[in-house]
């Protein structure tokens, strides 16, 4: 008797323990996520209006923002960054829409799917150096075809990569936003119930592309916005793929701005200061520009649907995409290969096809070195992604449960790390830490992640978790089960693969995360990533490839155990998703 | 503002309130006695014994950082020092660090103990206070052995004074290579260069300043149009700027529609060029480190016919250092290390291109025996140039010129809008 009634006091302590964590888990992200970005904001825009008194700047002025506009070329590197961020967005958007309305229920999805989510796990970095071997003009492409077709035993002096208008790094980032929005439409696609609509709008004749743009795209696009957002700012602040592939003269903003913190001259510390609110301006009229086209597109599709053509001759469109698709694959298959061959080469004569001597000496040179920051990108990627993945569902929990729509609102704030400029506000946050001995080590590393990883947990997570059938928990519930029942032995079970992909996707986020390792790891915290960018400051393609490749691989296996582990853990769970259906 | 960054000096209230701030912010005075005095050696290596040195480096470079890691082993081996190499790949960024405790108040435990530096980072750093306020590299050990009279950049870095707030380490000479099976005579004066870029065009390009080569080229061909050198040393004004520069960029616009990429576009650094030149993009190349094309060979980066050359009228020459910030955590075993760093022992093995190939900083003919032999075993590679060979060192303008330069270069091509 006494047993029973501890037990029972022990669960309702428990349960309340847990109400409490489950109530206060959304203060705490705000708290955790908008605190620094505030204060690195305050730490940017300070002195980008001259107040930064350890500089010697302690009057408020607009000097700083007219100097940064008369440098030469700074309109130019401003037009590049709206330019890339919103053509990059709307290429990528448009393959990736295009492909799914063709192909959605055919056998082909399913297999380009299972060569696309992989695609998701290389560093931009790294698919960027990939692309750069594959087409200059003395890269694989032309050795390949060279002397026999093309008749070049020199490489012709074309400018294809760092092209003063960015299509080179429009191609790199399309190739790395393509993969990252066709999972996160795959994703709100497995909550609208496609199929249902698909059917309707197909048995009144529209044609297969015409019917998914007429029924799906409007409930689908709701759920990826933020999505999209978030690959506007992310493409119009970009700063390693622009260094790798972009123009040089001048630059994109993003890599202008570095330069000036990068400077010797202290004084263009509040240039840079300065460029970064400009770029903070250029990525809000890349999105403005896109929220005008939002509204243009579907009043577009209204006025077509009204006058209620089928299309259904679509053949040419969907073999259009059907190509996108695949060369979109084909070269990033072929990016990550050549960074293979590199990192095996000899000294490699233009126009040969492969190398005279391949060997392991580097790789084998390289083991020791490569140990550390692979362990330690590990750790602090195991970390950030469990950490944020944990508050994201303790967040969507508690706004379940109290329905809360300010919560909400507030909780859009957590997107702003993807918005503003990485590169600006994390000086803001490093002076912060350094002033109370809180930066150089594992922790303030792993919390700063916590700051890019949380976005992408809670966006990949949101759909699934407010999209569980509600019939399960109205059941649990009529049965006397608790909420804090219900959430772990119901929603984690059945939310398991969504939960490991977010999980993956986190991990893959923090691996690939560079200037916030670099500043608040004060050096000390030396990542596969931190190695990787300061050896490709040395341009050797060889160790560029071997570290490439490990940078990917890390990922890579995230990816696989959030594929494999649900099959292992439940081999008989019939999971819904589309590869099932298909 | 930029153009005369090094001698301007705060006004009377800017230095007020800075220091008033900075005695809010902490106790600077204090903090600069932490720094060991290194005529009390044994006192610094005492103290040094058990420490961490966070050595910030630029880590592009494997075989630079293979050497560092050797060097590493020595100390730990002799002193009982460590050393973390945190790999740059830019070394402002180290400074950046130094200023970001600086305006944090961290006067002391910096994260940043040794750092390797020269030119415009070394006069920022001097010029805000941040590095050690005393002459303590002219009373390492083994300075005693450096060159000072040979080698005049060794006391002045870009024509600022050392002061012995950095400690010598390597030196550098703008070279050029090419591979001799591709060209067989290089031009060597800048007519030739212009008359061979004319009969050959898309192979040849520098780096676009304000990379630290793409500056440096720009500072070779002024010292090869200028009829009176001796104006360069001597702070730039508008005036005298306009008119000694004249001559430099009618040449380079006359080189420029037949540069590789028409001139749209250069390449970014030295290593960016080494590939072009391993592609046969380009058929000559420039590079600081007279034994880099050696050691590419080496490294199979480069086929074995590579061959180097400077230009006849002399080529433009410095100095790289190391220094300890002024807050550094580490600072007697900072020492240690860049007394090590100069040692016989430690300057051969840099020079030896199977290792690096950076030439030395010492006056070897004056070492003792024992460490002279250290010298004599090195084999320099067939793309590496000896003595004579080198002909004479220019030696680096006043610093104005260079940002002037810089910015001048931008705005005649830099495409905007």
């Amino acid at each position: 008797m006494v047993q029973t009634l501890y037990a029972r006091y022990v669960m309702t302590m428990t349960n309340r323990a847990l109400n409490a964590i489950f109530w206060v888990a959304p203060a705490l992200v705000i708290l955790l996520l908008t605190g620094p970005l505030l204060a690195g904001l305050i730490g940017v825009a300070a002195p980008a209006f001259g107040y930064f008194p350890t500089l010697g700047g302690v009057e408020l002025t607009w000097d700083h923002l007219h100097k940064a506009m008369h440098v030469p070329g700074f309109w130019h590197s401003v037009h590049l960054s709206i330019w890339i961020g919103l053509v990059t967005t709307i290429i990528s958007f448009v393959i990736v829409i295009g492909f799914f309305a063709a192909f959605w229920d055919a056998p082909f999805f399913a297999r380009i799917s299972r060569f696309v989510s992989p695609l998701m796990s290389v560093p931009h970095a790294a698919a960027a150096f990939g692309f750069a071997f594959l087409f200059a003009p003395s890269g694989w492409l032309i050795r390949l075809l060279s002397p026999w077709a093309t008749g070049f035993d020199r490489p012709p002096d074309w400018l294809i990569i760092n092209d003063p208008l960015g299509y080179a790094l429009l191609a790199g980032l399309v190739l790395k936003e393509v993969p990252f929005l066709f999972l996160m439409c795959l994703s709100a696609a497995s909550q609208i119930n496609v199929d249902k609509r698909l059917k309707l709008a197909r048995s009144m004749g529209y044609g297969r592309v015409w019917a998914w743009l007429t029924v799906v795209m409007p409930a689908l696009y709701r759920q990826i916005r933020l999505p999209i957002f978030a690959v506007i700012a992310f493409s119009s602040s970009v700063v390693d793929v622009a260094l790798i592939l972009g123009p040089n003269l001048p630059p994109s903003l993003p890599v202008q701005i570095l330069r000036w913190m990068n400077d010797p001259d202290i004084e263009m510390r509040f240039v840079a200061a300065a460029g970064a609110v400009f770029q903070l301006g250029a990525t809000l009229v890349a999105l403005m520009a896109w929220w005008l086209l939002e509204m243009l597109c579907s009043y577009l599709m209204r006025q077509m649907q009204s006058k209620g053509a089928r299309h259904q001759n679509d053949q040419i469109v969907r073999q259009i995409f059907n190509i996108a698709m695949l060369a979109m694959v084909t070269i990033s298959a072929a990016s990550i290969v050549i960074l293979g061959i590199w990192s095996v080469a000899g000294y490699w004569r233009f126009p040969e096809a492969l190398p005279r001597a391949m060997n392991l000496m580097r790789w084998l040179d390289n083991a020791s070195n490569l140990w550390g920051p692979s362990f330690n990108a590990i750790k602090i990627g195991v970390a950030a992604a469990l950490i944020s993945v944990v508050q994201t569902l303790l967040c969507l929990e508690n706004e379940k449960r109290h329905d809360i729509r300010l919560t909400q609102s507030a909780l859009r704030l957590i997107y702003l790390p993807l918005i503003v400029p990485q590169i600006a506000f994390i000086s803001g946050i490093s002076i912060l830490l350094v002033r109370y001995g809180l930066d150089g080590s594992f922790w303030p590393v792993t919390i700063m992640h916590v700051v890019f990883v949380f976005p992408y947990t809670y966006l990949a997570l949101e759909a699934s978790f407010h999209d569980l059938d509600p019939r399960y928990m109205q059941t649990a519930t009529a049965l006397g089960k608790s909420q804090n029942r219900i959430f772990f032995q119901i929603k984690l079970p059945m939310l398991l693969k969504p939960i490991l992909t977010a999980l993956a996707l986190g991990f893959a986020i923090s691996v690939a995360q560079y200037l916030p390792t670099l500043m608040i790891g004060a050096g000390r915290v030396p990542t596969i990533t931190t190695e990787a960018v300061a050896l490709a400051s040395g341009g050797d393609r060889r160790l560029i490839g071997i570290y490439a490749l490990v940078q990917t691989l890390l990922p890579a296996v995230g990816f696989a155990l959030a594929l494999v582990l649900p099959k292992l853990l439940y081999p008989n769970k019939i999971y819904f998703s589309k590869q099932r259906e298909a | 503002m930029r153009k005369s960054r090094f001698f301007r000096s705060p006004s009377a209230k800017q230095l007020v309130l800075a220091s008033i701030l900075a005695m809010g912010a902490g106790t600077p005075a204090l903090a600069q006695e932490n720094a060991p005095d290194p005529t009390d050696w044994q006192n610094v290596l005492d103290q040094a014994k058990g420490q961490t040195v966070y050595f910030n480096a630029w880590g592009g470079a494997p075989n630079i950082n293979n050497y560092i890691a050797w060097a590493g082993e020595q100390v730990q081996a002799k002193y009982g020092v460590s050393i973390e190499h945190v790999k740059l790949e830019d070394t402002a960024t180290a400074v950046s660090r130094v200023i970001t405790e600086k305006a944090a108040g961290r006067d002391e435990g910096g994260s940043v103990d040794l750092i390797w530096i020269n030119g415009e980072n070394f006069a920022a750093m001097k010029e805000q206070g941040l590095l050690i306020d005393s002459n303590w590299a002219e009373k390492l050990p083994n300075y005693e052995y450096a060159d000072i009279e040979g080698k005049p950049t060794l006391t002045y870095d870009f024509t600022v004074p050392v002061d012995g707030q950095e400690s010598p380490w390597g030196m550098a000479q703008l070279t050029f290579y090419y591979d001799s099976e591709i060209l067989a005579e290089p031009p060597t004066t800048l007519e030739e260069l212009a008359k061979w870029t004319e009969e050959n065009p898309g192979r040849f390009t520098y780096a676009a300043p304000p990379n630290f080569i793409g500056t440096t080229f720009l500072k070779q061909v002024l010292y090869g149009v200028v009829d009176d050198p001796s104006v360069l040393r001597e702070p730039a004004t508008e005036e005298i700027f306009a008119e000694v520069t004249a001559p430099l960029w009618t040449y380079l616009d006359e080189l420029k529609p037949n540069l590789w990429r028409d001139g749209v576009v250069y390449a970014s650094d030295t290593t960016q060029l080494k590939n072009l030149l391993a592609d046969g993009e380009i058929d000559i190349a420039m590079t600081f480190n007279p034994g880099e094309a050696s050691s590419a060979i080496n490294a199979s980066e480069l086929p074995p016919s590579v061959r180097s050359f400077v230009m006849d009228y002399g080529s433009m020459g410095n100095s790289h250092f190391v220094t300890i910030p002024y807050n550094a955590n580490a600072k007697a075993g900072a020492m240690v290390v860049a007394n090590f760093l100069l040692s016989a022992e430690a300057q051969a093995r840099k020079a030896d291109e199977k290792v690096w190939g950076d030439p030395s900083v010492l006056a070897i003919n004056d070492l003792p025996e024992a460490q002279k032999a250290y010298f004599d075993a090195l084999e320099l590679g067939p793309a590496t140039l000896q003595g004579e060979e080198f002909g004479k060192t220019l030696l680096e303008p006043h610093a104005s010129w260079a940002t002037m330069l810089e910015e001048e270069w931008s705005k005649r091509f830099m495409r905007d809008m």
